[in-house]
Order: C-alpha cells, then sequence, then structure tokens
C-alpha cells in the first residue's frame, strides 16, 4: 500500500462515515437479534453489535488521538470471546435438551 | 473470690444437678438419677454447714463477688455478687436442708410417676434460684432468683400438666405472681432512681448516713416492694393462686409451697428492712396486710374438706403472721417463725402425702378417718406438727408465735389491734387443725373400700426428721433468736427476756390453742353430727366460706372476664383483626395487584424482552440527546436543569 492511499484513507474519510457505518451495523444487529429465530443467528447479531461497537471506539480513538478507546475494544474482544465460549456452551446445551434452537420455543420461564 | 468460703458451690450444685438430669435424665437409669438430685442439695447443704461451723459471727456479713461487672452502663454498675449473713444463714440452712429432706422423701413418692427425671430435674432448678434468691447482695440478682423460683414453681404445679386443672393452675399462679413481680420491678426503678444503686449494703449505708430521709419516697419503694412481697408470699389480695397451687406434687407443696418459695416475701421485706424502717406507713399496711390475710385465711381453711387445701390456707394465714411480725418491725421474729413453719408445715404436708399416698390418690377429708392405727408413723409425726402449728408449749410453733405476739402486743397502737387479729388466729388455727387431725386419723373410717399402708422409709424418714425439728426447732431460737439476727435485720425488736407481761401473753396464746382444740374436739369427737348442724344453722355464712369468700368468682367478674372481652373485641377483633390484619391484606393485595399487571411483561419471550431492552435504550438517548432546553424556551417556558 503507498503512503498516498493511506493518506486518503486518514484524511478524505470523515468521520461520520465510519459513525454511520457503526450505527447500521449496530441497528443490523438489533433487527437481527428481534426478528431472527435461530438461537445462533441471535448469537451471531450480538457479535455485530460488539463489532459496531468497536468500530465507533476505534473511530473517536484515532479522531481524539487517545489509546483509551483502542485498549477498550480490546477489552470488548476479550469479553466477546468467553461470551461466545460460554454463549455456545449454552446453545449446545439447550439444543440437547430441547432439539430445538427456535427462541421461541424456548420459553419456559413464560407464565 | 474468697478462698475460704465457697458461696458459690451452694447454687451451683443444685445447678448441675438440674443441668444433668434435665439433659440426660431420660436416658440415665432411674437410680443415678436418684443420685443426682439427691446428692446436689445434700452437698450444698453441707457446704452451708461447713460454712456455719467455720464462720464467726463478728466476721460477717462475707461478701462474694465475682471479678467481673454483670450489668456496666454509666454510672451504673451491678456486680454478681453474693452476700452471706446471719439472715442467709437461717434461710439457707432451711431451704438446702428441708430442702433435702423433701428431695428424698420424694424419691419415695413419686417413684411411679413418668417423668421422675423431669420432676428432680425441676425442683433442682428451684433450689438453684432459691438459693440465688436469698444469696444475692443486690436486688437484681434477687429478682432473678425471684423470677427464677416463679417458673419453678410453675413448672411443678403444672407437673401433671396433662390434668387441664393442673396446667390452669400453674398459669393462675405465674400470671398473679407476675403482678407482684411488677410491683417488685417498679420498687428496683424507684430504688435505681433515688440511690444509684441497687447494692443492699450500699443503700443501707447510704440511709443511715442520713437519718432525716423518712416517709415519702421511701414509702412508695417500700409499697412498691411489698406489691412483690405480697404476690409471692400469697398475702391479700394476691393470694389466690396458692391454693389452687395444690395442683401439683405434695412434695411440691410442701417444699415451695410451704416451706421456701412462699417465704421469699417475708426475707425480703427482712433483707431491705432499712427502707421498710424509714416508712412508719409502709410497716403499719405490712401489719395490716399480714393481719388480714392471717384472719381471712384461716376462716377460710376452717370449713375446706381437701386435706392439701385446708394446709394451704393453713399456710396462707401463717404467712400472713410472717408479714404481721414484719409489719411491727419484728423482723428476727418473723424469721425465726419462717424457720419453724417451715419444719412444721413442710411436716404437715409430707405427712398428708403420705396419707394421700396410703389412701390411693384420696384427699377428701370426708372420706378419711381412723388412719391412727393403719399409719402410725404418720399419725405420730403429724401429731407433732398439729401441736407445733397450734402454739402448744414446749412445740416449735410456741416460741415462733409467742415472739410475734409479744412484739406486736408490746409496740402499742396499731400493735395491740394485730395481736387480737393474731390471737384469734391462734384459735382458728388450733381449731382447723385438729379438725384435720381428727377427721382423717381418730374415729372410723369413713371409706370401706380403702387400705391404706405405710408409706416407705424414704418417706418415713424425712417425717421423723422433720417431726423433731417440729419439736425441738423452737428451743434453739428461744430468746436468743433475734439476738443472733440483730446484725442482719436490726435490733428494733426486743425479744422479750422472761417478764410477766410474755408470760400472761404466753398463757393466753396456749389458752386459745387449748380452746381451739377443745371445740374441735366437741365438734368432731364427742359429737360428729355437730358440724353439719352448725353448717345449717348459719347456712349464709357457712356457704361464704365454703365458697373462699367468693374471691375467685369477684376476680373473675372484675378483673378476668373484663380482660377476656378486652383481648376478645378490642384486641382480637378490632385491633389485630382489623386493623393488622387489614393492613397485611392490603399490602399482599396491592402486591399481588401489582405483580398481575407486571407479569405480563415477563411473557418468557426472549425477542420481547430484547424488543423492550432496544426500546428503553433508544428512549433513553432520546432524553439525552435531546436540546430540552432550547425546545422549552420555544415555549417560552426557561427552567435552570433541565436533562443533562
Amino acid at each position: 500500500m503507498s503512503s498516498g492511499y493511506v493518506q486518503l484513507l486518514q484524511q478524505d474519510v470523515p468521520l461520520s462515515w465510519y459513525l454511520l457505518l457503526s450505527a447500521v451495523l449496530f441497528s443490523l444487529g438489533i433487527v437481527g437479534f428481534l426478528i431472527k429465530r435461530n438461537l445462533i443467528t441471535v448469537f451471531m447479531s450480538i457479535e455485530l453489535m460488539l463489532n459496531a461497537v468497536n468500530l465507533s471506539f476505534v473511530t473517536f480513538a484515532h479522531q481524539w488521538h487517545a489509546v483509551k478507546g483502542q485498549i477498550f475494544v480490546f477489552f470488548v474482544m476479550m469479553v466477546a470471546a468467553a461470551e461466545a465460549a460460554v454463549g455456545l456452551a449454552i446453545i449446545i446445551a439447550v439444543f440437547r435438551a430441547r432439539a430445538t434452537l427456535a427462541v421461541d420455543r424456548i420459553d419456559l420461564m413464560k407464565l | 473470690m474468697n478462698g475460704s468460703l465457697h458461696l458459690w458451690l451452694i447454687p451451683l450444685l443444685p445447678f448441675a444437678g438440674f443441668v444433668l438430669n434435665g439433659i440426660l435424665g431420660r436416658k440415665l437409669p432411674k437410680a443415678l438419677v436418684t443420685a443426682i438430685a439427691l446428692l446436689a442439695p445434700l452437698g450444698s447443704f453441707l457446704v452451708v454447714l461447713g460454712e456455719s461451723f467455720g464462720m464467726s459471727s463478728a466476721s460477717l456479713p462475707v461478701t462474694e463477688t465475682l471479678p467481673f461487672p454483670w450489668i456496666s452502663a454509666g454510672k451504673l454498675r451491678i456486680e454478681f455478687s453474693f452476700v452471706f449473713d446471719q439472715l442467709t444463714l437461717i434461710m439457707l440452712l432451711v431451704i438446702t436442708g428441708v430442702g433435702f429432706l423433701i428431695h428424698l422423701y420424694s424419691a419415695g413418692y413419686m417413684e411411679h410417676e413418668d417423668g421422675y427425671w423431669r420432676y428432680f430435674a425441676y425442683l433442682n432448678l428451684f433450689l438453684f434460684f432459691m438459693t440465688v434468691l436469698v444469696l444475692a447482695g443486690n436486688a437484681l440478682l434477687m429478682f432473678v432468683g425471684w423470677e427464677g423460683v416463679g417458673l419453678a414453681s410453675y413448672l411443678l404445679i403444672g407437673f401433671w400438666f396433662q390434668k387441664t386443672s393442673a396446667a390452669d393452675a400453674g398459669k393462675k399462679a405465674f400470671i398473679v405472681n407476675r403482678i407482684g413481680d411488677f410491683g417488685f420491678l417498679i420498687g428496683l426503678f424507684f430504688l435505681l432512681a433515688n440511690f444509684g444503686t441497687l447494692t443492699f449494703s450500699e443503700i443501707s449505708a447510704k440511709l443511715a448516713a442520713n437519718p432525716a430521709w423518712t416517709g415519702g419516697v421511701l414509702t412508695a419503694i417500700a409499697l412498691c416492694l411489698l406489691v412483690g412481697a405480697a404476690g409471692k408470699s400469697a398475702q391479700l389480695p394476691l393470694y389466690v393462686w396458692l391454693p389452687d397451687a395444690m395442683e401439683g406434687p405434695t412434695p411440691v407443696s410442701a417444699l415451695i409451697h410451704a416451706a421456701t418459695m412462699v417465704t421469699a416475701g417475708v426475707y425480703m421485706i427482712a433483707r431491705t428492712h432499712f427502707l421498710f424502717d424509714r416508712s412508719p406507713f409502709a410497716l403499719s399496711v405490712v401489719a395490716i396486710v399480714g393481719a388480714a390475710t392471717a384472719l381471712f385465711a384461716a376462716t377460710i381453711g376452717l370449713v375446706q374438706t381437701d386435706i392439701k387445701r385446708v394446709l394451704a390456707y393453713s399456710t396462707v394465714s401463717q404467712l400472713g403472721y410472717m408479714f404481721l411480725g414484719c409489719g411491727v418491725a419484728a423482723y428476727s421474729a418473723a424469721i425465726f417463725h419462717l424457720m419453724t413453719h417451715a419444719f412444721f408445715k413442710a411436716l404437715l404436708f409430707l405427712a398428708a402425702g403420705s396419707v394421700i399416698h396410703a389412701l390411693g390418690g384420696e384427699q377428701d377429708l370426708r372420706k378419711m378417718g381412723g388412719l391412727r392405727k393403719k399409719l402410725p408413723v404418720t399419725f405420730w409425726t403429724m401429731t407433732m406438727a398439729v401441736f407445733a402449728i397450734a402454739g402448744f408449749f414446749p412445740f416449735a410453733g410456741f416460741f415462733s408465735k409467742d415472739a410475734i405476739l409479744y412484739a406486736a402486743f408490746t409496740q402499742g397502737g396499731l400493735g395491740t389491734v394485730v395481736w387480737f387479729v393474731g390471737l384469734v388466729t391462734a384459735l382458728l388455727t388450733s381449731f382447723y387443725m385438729f379438725r384435720l387431725w381428727y377427721l382423717a386419723f381418730l374415729g372410723e373410717s369413713r371409706s370401706a373400700d380403702i387400705h391404706p399402708h405405710e408409706s416407705p422409709w424414704s418417706m418415713l424418714g424425712p417425717l421423723v426428721i422433720l417431726a423433731v425439728l417440729s419439736v425441738c426447732g423452737g428451743w434453739i431460737g428461744a430468746g436468743r433468736f433475734g439476738a443472733f439476727l440483730a446484725p442482719a435485720v436490726g435490733t428494733k425488736t426486743a425479744e422479750a427476756a422472761s417478764s410477766n407481761l410474755e408470760l400472761i401473753l404466753s398463757v393466753l396464746a396456749v389458752g386459745v390453742a387449748a380452746l381451739g382444740w377443745f371445740i374441735a374436739d366437741r365438734l368432731y369427737r364427742t359429737n360428729p353430727e355437730s358440724p353439719a348442724r352448725l353448717a345449717a344453722a348459719v347456712p349464709g355464712a357457712y356457704n361464704v366460706l365454703v365458697h373462699k369468700y367468693y374471691v375467685d368468682e369477684i376476680y373473675n367478674f372484675l378483673i378476668v372476664k373484663p380482660l377476656l372481652l378486652l383481648s376478645k373485641f378490642v384486641l382480637e377483633w378490632v385491633v389485630d383483626i382489623a386493623i393488622l390484619g387489614g393492613a397485611a391484606w392490603l399490602l399482599g393485595g396491592i402486591a399481588m395487584l401489582g405483580g398481575a399487571i407486571l407479569q405480563r411483561w415477563q411473557s418468557g419471550n426472549l425477542r420481547s424482552y430484547a424488543a423492550w431492552l432496544a426500546l428503553g435504550a433508544a428512549a433513553l438517548l432520546l432524553f439525552v440527546l435531546m436540546p430540552w432546553t432550547s425546545i422549552l424556551a420555544g415555549f417560552g417556558l426557561h427552567v435552570g436543569m433541565v436533562g443533562h
């Protein structure tokens, strides 16, 4: 990659684009979470939301020349990894117990 | 702690007996239970005896205090302290000595009862609290013993709790005693407020340093203490529990409701005599209460047909005698009578118990008769006791009763009145005791189908020892008792050296006792039909006496019923059901209604939760990000701080 391209990337893409992308990704995550029936897809939607947030963190870190935001991203990734491990374990357990992954049918707490 | 005296052992031994038998008794063999139960009071008695030989009068009082305080709050400091002086010594000898004899007797009397171990555990517990009561060096520790003996009394009266009447009698005793205890407690608060201490020796010293303090608040304190004493010692108007307490086993009646616990009131007045001495009014009240009780109870005793009830009313009457003695400031005479009374009244009860035991539970005097031949030992020991309580020379009762009557007479004024009441009571006492004697032991048996048998020696042994004490117990004290007790209860009493006046009074007292015997002899031996004719001649008076002056009925009508009605209609229906219950229902209703509404959110549907979450987040975001100030300003409103 030439330095000119990097410069272009750094200078010419405005902040709002990044944020818009982040918002779009986040909204997709929410919508996916709400409308998808398969538990694994729901789970992936959550990951999507987390990454949308990561994107805005990085963006702001870059904008303000503060390293905190990037550190937060690492935290979020770490938590996401842990969550993935636990979440997948739960999903497997649920599947074994109920033989389904449809969220609508996992409703034991319903009155 | 003083190394030479081991006062702590005295209450601790019975307590150990109580703990051992109370926890393990159910599983232990009977012989071991008996051994533990008997060794505890015997050990205490030996300790007391050892100390009484070891001590010299000059070295008393001895105080033993635990190295740490019991209560330490601000300026108030209350110690665990035991005081051993002449008064304590007499009381302890009576309590542990007579107590041991009655334990021994109980081993025979209660042999076939279920809950044998429970009985002895309670009996030891009683001795523990009673010894704490008399050893206590301050009024609060005394109060602990005071409450404790009440508890033990309650447990033992209700020993046969399967019987409703016994359970009720226990409750009655406890509740009536609570009324007295309340007075005692108020007295303690008064003492604390005015003296700043509850230690007897400090109060006494403060009073001695201020000879001008009389009447006023001291009268109030003394009267409050008197209420407590009247409750525990079954004086008017709180005596009603004692006759009912006869529902308990007979040895319990002998130990607790004749010889020891009921005399706690007398002991308490003697112990706090420095307060009563400063309040002539309170002393007069004590004398009047005592004299009235003595006469009142004696008249009821005339017509009772239950052998134990006769003795119960006799006890109330004799306690009245002791109060009468206290009321004329003859504390040592009162304590003297307490001691002799413990001997002969315990003997009377134990002998009555032997009769009841022999007759298989029969207590009705009208069904007895002619037991003299069948139960010779019981008869002869009982005879000693009857002569002692009637006050014949030279039996124990003669000396102590004489001392009280002499003190009352020489006081003059009110003293003469109570002396006369005491004399009349002596006549009545002699009459009803000989009536009992004739009805139970002489004449012919009035029930054909009973086959009495003499009791075992574990029961007769105590009878014989107590009979000896009932005969000789008075000689120990005659003339010397007042001087011996003087350091503990003051020297106000002059227990007369022989004077003509005392001789005349003594002859008079023995005279009325003989008169009482004579009347009983006429009515119950010579003309056995005459009592019925006499009763028929004055049916009104007879009925009043048989119904015990309707006191229970009056209390029932004036106090118990209104209290029950109040409890039922106001406390139960209004306060409990309407207010508290209503509030509880209201709160529960609100919670249930709220739950019914809110549970609709808990759909159990994961996506609905997520949707609510997203909506909530969106709403919050909106709220935070909206430029509220400018929007409101657009409406012409200016608010200091809205939003962020």
